[in-house]
């Protein structure tokens, strides 16, 4: 029914606005999630390198971290990383039925709190580099 | 104000036709016409005597009428008083300026679970949404993912379909010896489905459930509330509750909750819908678990 029917311009504007605390959770969840297993491959491919000999390795890694946009990324990373894991403590708690009707204040917690871990990290990633 | 597609036809046959002497017909369309003109002026006065006016913007669609089968927004102002409800605006409007607008309504006291609508970008009971409550203008529109039968009039047969899957009656294994005797419930069992209880099949929780929206054999919140209604009661006995527990344990159950809690910020009788989802989940897992 619903995606068979189509009620024209009316239907999707504006959409994205009515979205409350726990549908953006629930995106952020899902984008940080799948953002985390692209980055699996990619650390996985770094670290091959090491089987072709320490040299190797550590001019691979030097290589990258020379490269100011994979400074940056690693500071996306840790954010991702950061809001996956609090909201996903916040999850925990909502499957075990525990204060859900703090769950936006939660919500809200998690960002807060990935913000500061991710503002406190510039220091040492981009330590060196500028 | 609305496209009043009918009196449009009437003017322009009237001119067609011109005839000599005044016919009963043409009587009766210039009493019409004379009606019309004194119910706009009262109109007027009306909304030039109140205080405060409030312009809603409301939904159209008429899939029978050749003008009308596109969706459109017809603008209609209102003279605001304290205490109105969206669905007092509405029918202020209806009864006023346009009676082709159609909505549901019947109770007017949030018992009847029949004005169920999208107000503000946001599914609310029309009469439990006090217009001073809401941003103006006012947009009115029919509950999102289901059909429109016409204007904000949405098709609620697959609603009641899921609400049906989930045997919603009680039904204990056993009952009193005594013919007339009753079946008494605990005060402590009686408060844990309290809430539940208080659903009034509205359909703003599947309207606004983002799961149900994109997978129509979910169950939806309303269903697994009322599920969960008759499982946890006392009364209906174990094997009755792990007979209710194997449907909303099926695919299209519970675990297709994403906990997204948008069901439990719209229910206007605010009952805890996730938290009933939750508790459910749990209750599947744990009856199907077994380590003795
Ligand atoms: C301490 C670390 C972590 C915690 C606490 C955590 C927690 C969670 C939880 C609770 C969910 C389920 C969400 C739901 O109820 O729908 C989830 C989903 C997911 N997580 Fe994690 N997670 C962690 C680390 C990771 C890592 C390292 C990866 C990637 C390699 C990852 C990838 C995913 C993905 C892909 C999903 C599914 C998203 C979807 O539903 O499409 N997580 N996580
Ligand atoms: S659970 Fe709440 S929102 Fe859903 S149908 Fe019942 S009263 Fe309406
Ligand atoms: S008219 Fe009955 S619930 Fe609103």
């Amino acid at each position: 029914m619903s995606q068979s029917y189509d009620r024209g311009t009316v239907e999707s504007f504006g959409r994205w606005r009515e979205f409350s605390a726990g549908m953006w959770a629930w995106i952020l969840h899902k984008f940080t999630g799948w953002i985390l297993v692209g980055y699996l491959f990619t650390h996985i491919a770094v670290l091959s390198t090491s089987t072709q000999g320490a040299e190797m390795y550590t001019a691979t890694l030097q290589g990258l971290e020379a490269l100011l946009i994979v400074r940056f990324l690693e500071i996306g990373l840790l954010a991702v990383a950061v809001f996956h894991i609090l909201n996903g403590i916040r999850l925990l708690f909502v499957d075990l039925g525990l204060g859900l009707t703090a769950q936006d204040k939660s919500f809200y917690a998690s960002l807060v709190l990935t913000a500061a871990i991710t503002v406190a990290s510039i220091p040492t990633f981009l330590g060196g580099a500028l | 104000m609305s496209t009043q597609i009918e009196e449009q036809r009437e003017t322009e046959e009237e001119v067609e036709t011109e005839p000599e002497q005044e016919s009963p017909g043409e009587r009766r369309r210039a009493v019409k016409r004379e009606r019309a003109a004194q119910r706009e002026q009262e109109v007027e006065d009306a909304l030039d005597e109140a205080e405060e006016t409030v312009e809603l913007k409301v939904f159209r669609y008429d899939p029978e009428v050749a003008d009308k089968e596109e969706p459109r927004f017809d603008s209609f102002t209102v003279p605001y008083h304290k205490g109105m409800t969206v669905l007092d605006a509405l029918i202020y409007a209806r009864d006023v300026y346009d009676s082709s607008l159609t909505f549901r309504h019947s109770c007017r006291q949030a018992v009847c679970g029949s004005d169920a609508l999208f107000v503000n970008g946001r599914q609310r009971l029309g009469c439990k949404t006090q217009m001073g409550d809401l941003e103006w203008p006012v947009r009115i529109e029919p509950l999102p993912h289901q059909d429109v039968v016409k204007d904000l009039v949405v098709d609620m047969e697959h609603f009641y379909e899921q609400m049906h899957a989930v045997e919603p009656y009680f039904d204990p294994d056993e009952t009193p010896d005594g013919e007339l005797e009753e079946q008494r419930q605990s005060p402590e069992n009686r408060e844990k489905i309290k809430l539940s209880t208080r659903c009034i099949w509205c359909g703003a929780c599947m309207s606004s459930c983002n799961i149900a929206a994109g997978d129509n054999k979910y169950l939806g919140p309303a269903a697994i509330n009322k599920a969960y209604r008759f499982a946890m009661d006392e009364r209906e006995g174990e094997s009755r509750k792990e007979e209710r527990l194997r449907i909303v344990e099926q695919e299209h159950g519970v675990w297709r909750c994403q906990t997204q809690f948008s069901c439990t910020e719209v229910c206007p009788k605010d009952i805890p819908l996730t938290e009933h989802i939750q508790e459910l989940k749990r209750e599947a897992i744990k009856s199907n678990l077994k380590f003795w």
